[in-house]
């Protein structure tokens, strides 16, 4: 049956790479095959968390052994303007009894305490690999949980060896597709509804995209899942459009609400000027052809006009003291392209990018963006990163924390771009932000002490090659 | 003496906010100990990432750490031959001195022989003998991160230690615990050397999660107890057992080399840092020298000055077994009352705790625990549940996400004791100063709080111990 799912997912039309494939390719497909002894990434139980976790109300119970939840929980930036339930770390924590009689009588009992306790509108049980070989049928559980304690409890079967991170992000989309999606309706439905798949309130990223929504008369109806709740995602297949942001992760979900529901999808970025005004244009224009009153896109237009003018201006303190520095950036895929035009336009000078998750569409735009000059790596060894930035070819790093070191001990500037970040880089005032960050780093003092020689390493102490000082002094 | 209350482990099926971390993350740790070693996990990538981003978060530092990736099939099928790639893969590409195996979940509930692919391994890969190869069995679903470091440097001293024809006089070795920080060991190799002695630690952090600057990029461990120290630890002339998880270890030392083993169940406290003190005189035979006398004296007179603020102070603390034998010890001795003990696994050592209640359980315990605390001590990831009670938390332990230094700290010895000292009293000394002295204040502290809601008004203050008589 997960087998099945996963056939379903590897196998997505909404997915331009997949397009490309032939028949025998697909089958295989998406999950590069994992390295043994030169692997790195989470597993698809990390992906599956990373999508549904931000649904604040809703408890999130993991069924497996202590080393799945308890050195994993609490490590994630996506807040929440209300409940702080989904905070809290649930799991069945098995045992050695557990793995030989079978955990599910643990795992009813688990759901019925955090009913009984915390009264949650939901209850989001997920698998992993231990209760997955050992057979534990988490579907019939939560089957039975939901029918015994009248809530919705859902399956999220996603243990951890059947692939990546990715994979885990699209099945955690089915379990939202077959048990979450399309359960409730909302008390009433607007023209301008719509649904954003794949933002997580990473930093309050959302609250900073939300208020020009807003403005402009655009319901958010439904958030997949950042500052997310769950009888809002349930009524998602009521939005009049969905957005895709970070594509990739999430098509199956867009495509098949439009398939079930015939609710147009786009794909969409937040980050970049040109692009969040991008994507404000194709949500209202997209709008307006689904019925919403024209009006909507001449206020659209004035808030994009206003936003970029004062952007701009904002912008401009940095551009002297960014000029000529040069970036080195690494993020996966279409975020950082969104990235790049902003961070241009405040004067900094990108290098390259990695290219490792982007797909060969995405390389070709950006060749034809940035000419051949430009550097795309595929696979970039850590210690090549490290020569690169020891050889001072970059001023600074930006890319996720697992790789911060690799710069921070080459002494250069460092920034977190990725999701354990703590600064909010979205919208227009997200990239004042960034540019803020960034400009804070490179100017900070201690990297000049940090490549100072030490006592030992200097051949003549600096004292004394200065301009004989003391003993002027002295004479003095 | 006090009244250990136990809860059946059976009366909660979902632990909340989980205390415990698994067994391979801890053999991790320990595997970071020794230069130029990479762990790696047998299980799926997963089991890495988590754990790989839990101690970058608490070390601030680049962990290295691997794993066999293991998917679907070859869980079904065997995980050998993803073992054997993954061997030689880390071999040709990182070249380390030691590889330390992990076994997770995923594969100690197909149940591998790990024992059996060792001498597999090694028949079929003889080009590979420079590499020194540890295997330890740490299942997820069973014990916690303190078990699994403890598996580690078992198997380390299993598979490595070899008995020495020859005694070196000055050589003493020190099974360091995982609850001694990387800053503990420091000081420690400090305190042992000032006796002419050196110290071998196993596993030695002080030499690899202090923040090294690399010159170039490594994929390994940097610096660390070397795998030849470890080979000779036969020919030392004591062993110094720290912690009860290092028993085992220690046993397996003493019973494959002959080296006498000293236990120390801590090194946190004046009481027991002159027993450490004493037996170094007695291996050394010197004198301890002036600046251990100098920091005893400032131990003992911080302990005048400081023993206002214990005193009768409710403290719950949730830590891994032996760290938390180690602070309700010391909080005892200051003359403050453990209100609470929950340890996140079962530990021989949890009979020897002094706390009104010893539980093995989760930060949802210690939220329920604590209400009428004056502090709670415990990692990180108990400042939600302190928040919600309003009860001021005291952070230690792993993982420590939101301090800076969190692996420098040192507890050991007079004066990491006399630190500790200073780090809880300030809490309790600038929360007397900082409180309301208009209000009433309360009667003189009686043994136990009674109705008084979180004890704000509580505080011995009246002798003017505290100097807030002169706001």
């Amino acid at each position: 049956m997960l087998q099945d799912k996963i056939q379903d997912v590897f196998n997505e039309p909404g997915c331009a790479t997949n397009q490309t494939k032939s028949a025998k390719e697909k089958k295989k497909g998406c999950t590069k095959s994992l390295k043994p002894g030169a692997a790195a990434g989470g597993c698809a139980y990390d992906g599956a968390m990373i999508v549904l976790q931000p649904i604040a109300d809703a408890a999130h119970l993991v069924h497996g052994p202590i080393a799945c939840l308890g050195n994993s929980w609490d490590n994630r930036g996506s807040k929440s303007s209300g409940s702080q339930l989904y905070r809290t770390g649930f799991t069945t924590d098995l045992s050695e009894l557990d793995v030989i009689g079978g955990g599910e009588k643990k795992l009813y009992r688990a759901i019925k305490e955090i009913v009984q306790q915390y009264d949650p509108p939901a209850v989001f049980v997920y698998q992993t690999c231990v209760p997955a070989m050992t057979g534990d049928d988490i579907a019939a559980v939560c089957k039975f949980a939901s029918q015994k304690l009248g809530k919705p409890v859902i399956p999220v079967d996603a243990p951890g060896f059947v692939g990546s991170k990715n994979l885990g992000n699209k099945l955690a989309g089915e379990a939202l597709l077959d048990h979450v999606i399309g359960t409730v309706e909302p008390d009433h439905t607007t023209p301008t509804d719509v649904c954003i798949i794949g933002e997580y309130n990473l930093a309050g990223e959302l609250w900073l995209v939300k208020p020009l929504l807003d403005e402009i008369g655009i319901r958010l109806l439904s958030c997949i899942s950042g500052d997310g709740r769950y009888q809002e995602v349930a009524q998602a297949h009521r939005a009049r459009v969905t957005m895709m942001v970070c594509s990739q992760a999430l098509v199956n979900v867009g495509r098949k609400m439009e398939e079930r529901y015939g609710i147009p999808y786009f794909e969409g970025s937040f980050y970049g000027v040109s692009d969040m005004s991008d994507t404000l244009r194709t949500m209202t224009r997209m709008l307006v052809e689904r019925g919403a009153d024209k009006s909507l896109i001449d206020r659209a237009e004035g808030v994009i006009a206003r936003e970029e003018s004062r952007v701009w201006r904002r912008l401009e303190p940095y551009k002297p003291r960014f000029d000529g520095k040069r970036v080195l950036l690494f993020t996966g895929g279409v975020k950082s392209w969104s990235m790049v035009s902003a961070l241009e336009g405040a004067g900094l000078t990108i290098l390259g990018t990695s290219t490792k998750k982007s797909t060969p569409q995405d390389k070709e735009r950006i060749k034809k963006m940035k000419g051949d000059e430009f550097h795309q790596w595929d696979d970039l060894k850590p210690r090549d990163i490290h020569k690169m930035l020891a050889e001072s070819q970059a001023d600074i790093m930006m890319s996720g924390g697992r790789s911060q070191f690799i710069s921070l001990k080459a002494k250069v500037p460092w920034l977190d771009i990725n999701q354990e970040r703590h600064h909010a880089y979205a919208g227009y005032d997200g990239i004042v932000n960034l540019c803020e960050e960034i400009d804070k780093t490179l100017s900070n003092p201690i990297w000049r002490q940090v490549r100072l020689a030490a006592p030992w390493e200097s051949a003549v102490s600096p004292a004394l090659t200065a301009p004989t000082m003391a003993p002027t002094m002295a004479a003095e | 003496m006090s009244h250990i209350q136990r809860f059946p482990s059976a009366a909660k099926a979902a632990s909340t906010n989980p205390l415990k971390m698994s067994q391979p993350l801890g053999a991790a740790l320990a595997y970071l100990g020794v230069d130029r070693c990479l762990p790696l996990f047998h299980g799926s990538q997963g089991c890495t990432a988590f754990g790989l981003v839990l101690l970058v978060r608490h070390f601030r530092e680049a962990i290295p750490l691997q794993t066999t990736a293991m998917d679907q099939v070859s869980t079904i099928l065997g995980g050998y031959d993803n073992l054997e790639q993954a061997l030689r893969t880390i071999v040709e590409r990182n070249k380390p001195a030691m590889i330390g195996v992990a076994t997770t979940g995923v594969t100690e509930t197909k149940g591998e022989d790990m024992a059996g692919q060792y001498t597999l391994f090694r028949q079929r890969n003889p080009g590979l003998a420079d590499t020194a190869l540890v295997f330890a069995n740490t299942p997820d679903f069973a014990g916690g991160f303190e078990d699994g470091f403890a598996a580690a440097v078992t198997a380390m001293v299993d598979r490595l230690v070899e008995p020495s024809p020859v005694v070196v006089k000055s050589q003493i070795n020190v099974l360091a615990g995982s609850h001694l920080s990387p800053g503990d060991v420091e000081e420690l190799r400090d305190i042992i050397e000032g006796f002419g002695l050196s110290p071998i630690f196993l596993p030695d952090l002080s030499l690899s999660m202090v923040g090294r600057q690399p010159s170039d990029f490594t994929a390994t461990s940097l610096g660390g107890v070397s795998v030849e120290q470890i080979r000779s630890m036969g020919a030392s002339v004591a062993t110094i057992v720290v912690g009860e998880h290092m028993r085992i270890a220690g046993n397996a030392l003493e019973l494959k080399t002959d080296v006498p083993s000293h236990f120390f169940s801590r090194l946190t406290g004046l009481e027991a840092s002159d027993k450490l003190v004493r037996l170094l005189g007695e291996i050394s035979g010197r004198p301890a020298p002036a600046r251990l006398r100098r920091q005893r004296e400032s131990l003992v007179d911080a302990m005048l000055d400081g023993h206002f603020f214990f005193s009768r102070k409710r403290i719950a603390v949730a830590l891994e077994p032996d760290l938390l034998y180690t602070v309700t010890s010391f909080l005892a001795d200051m003359g403050a009352e453990v209100i609470a003990a929950v340890s996140p696994t079962q530990s021989p050592v949890l009979e020897r705790l002094t706390a009104a209640t010893v539980m093995v359980g989760d930060h949802s315990d210690v939220e329920t625990l604590a209400r009428d605390a004056d502090l709670i001590i415990s990692n990180s990831h108990g400042r939600q549940g302190a928040a919600r009670i309003g009860v001021p938390l005291h952070r230690m332990g792993l993982p420590l996400f939101d301090r800076l230094g969190a692996g420098l700290r040192v507890h050991v010895g007079y004066r990491g004791t006399r630190e500790l000292l200073f780090e809880v009293g300030n809490l309790f000394l600038s929360r007397e100063m900082d409180h309301d002295h208009h209000a009433p204040h309360g009667p003189a502290h009686g043994p136990g709080h009674g109705a008084e809601p979180h004890g704000e008004d509580a505080h011995g203050c009246g002798g003017g111990s505290c100097g807030c008589n002169a706001g």
